[in-house]
């Protein structure tokens, strides 16, 4: 069997970080959709993932595909206490942009939007990047996600004390750096296994 | 050594009781999930595409490539269980050493962002440690730098390296997965230290 890349399909890059719905295109083969065994169904937890060239891709190794997204959904969406949703977005919103994943930024931008309506914050982090001011309480999660996300890591006992004097408690700066730690996890299986690009106009 | 039975509260020091594990506590499916995550890359039901020792072997390099003492040792030890020889671990620190460690760093499609650029090395193995660690392990190592400091470089090319050093393509989601594992999971670690007031 020869193993060769492969070779997208024409598409526009997306030329600047926006909240824009993105395509992803796989650089290496994804399981087909008809021949998922049962194994790999039942790791994309959401069959209607069976659409996505990402998910068919990770289901290849289903045990570690099951677990990343369950660990990935009681960091985002467990309810109980904490930072509120919106920042747990936010977090994975300036990992994504400092580490430059586009496409991750996107969703996680549209996420962001949407529970804060703070839209013109998230876009113009968007645009200027994580040095972007957003007020007090957003910077200091920003600045600790972007100190954990840089390597090596410089988050440590000051960004802890500024988390904590923007009011933030145990579990949500807890939420802060899991947050931010897990999209260093996305960020690198969404950059390094394909590209994304633009959505045909309709 | 026994695997601890959560590895991030081992290399946290979380013990029963105290306000970090009360913490975790709060989300345990998370938690519950990060150490099944773990099982799946190092005790995998198939090795087939990927040998344990190779596992163990990335997650050294990926380690010391992170500069943190807590998780580096962990997976010393776990190299050593997995059998490596003692000339493939110092090899291996020896790449480490030789390598640029500081990211993230690359270059974005060429337009608007291009004045974001950080350009960087990048990294290969040395002649002596190609030897060392056989073509196979060195192109995956190889890839393991970039997916660490300079992942907004990838592009097709590098994962057909790894085609042509004999990576399959599930071996390369397995990698590729367990680079980024360990980039949350050392970075959960140290966060979590950092709130329980430890360096």
């Amino acid at each position: 069997m020869t193993n060769k890349t492969l070779t997208p399909p024409p598409h526009e890059a997306p030329p600047v970080f926006t909240r824009d719905m993105l395509d992803w295109l796989a650089w290496i083969e994804p399981v087909a959709e008809d021949a998922l065994d049962a194994r790999q169904r039942e790791s994309l937890i959401d069959a209607a993932r069976s659409k996505s060239a990402y998910f068919r891709l990770l289901a290849r190794d289903p045990d570690v595909l099951e677990a990343r997204t369950r660990t990935d959904k009681d960091i985002f969406y467990n309810p109980e206490a904490g930072l509120p949703r919106a920042e747990r977005e936010l977090a994975a919103t300036a990992t994504s942009r400092f580490n430059g994943c586009i496409y991750c930024a996107s969703v996680h931008a549209r996420f962001a939007s949407t529970y804060s309506k703070r839209t013109e914050d998230v876009d113009r982090m968007l645009a200027e990047g994580v040095g972007a001011d957003l007020g007090e309480r957003w910077n200091a999660i920003v600045e600790a996600s972007v100190a954990l996300t840089a390597t090596p890591i410089r988050f440590g006992p000051a960004h802890v004390e500024r988390l904590r004097r923007a009011g933030l408690d145990d579990l949500s700066i807890a939420d802060v750096v899991a947050s931010a730690a897990f999209f260093n996890w996305a960020n690198r299986l969404m950059l390094s296994l394909g590209e994304p690009a633009t959505m045909p106009k309709a | 050594m026994q695997v601890p039975a959560d590895v991030v509260d081992a290399l946290v020091g979380v013990t029963p009781g105290s306000p970090l594990d009360a913490v975790r506590a709060r989300r345990s499916e998370a938690r519950k999930q990060a150490q099944t995550s773990w099982r799946a890359l190092f005790e995998p039901a198939d090795a087939s595409h990927m040998s344990v020792l190779e596992r163990c072997a990335v997650a050294r390099f990926v380690a010391l490539l992170h500069g943190r003492s807590e998780t580096a040792a962990f997976y010393a030890a776990r190299l050593v269980e997995a059998g490596a020889t003692t000339a493939l671990a110092a090899a291996i620190e020896a790449e480490a050493a030789a390598a640029p460690r500081q990211g993230p760093y690359g270059a974005y499609p060429p337009g608007p962002l291009s004045c974001e650029d950080a350009p960087g090395a990048v990294w290969q193995a040395t002649s002596a440690g190609r030897t060392a660690l056989g073509a196979r392990l060195a192109a995956a190592l190889e890839h393991v730098h970039m997916l660490v400091f300079h992942p907004r470089d990838a592009a097709a090319p590098a994962l057909q390296a790894l085609y042509d050093a004999g990576w399959s393509t599930t071996g390369i989601v397995t990698l590729s997965q367990l680079v980024a594992f360990l980039s949350f999971q050392i970075r959960l670690v140290a966060g979590l230290r950092a709130l329980a007031g430890r360096s």
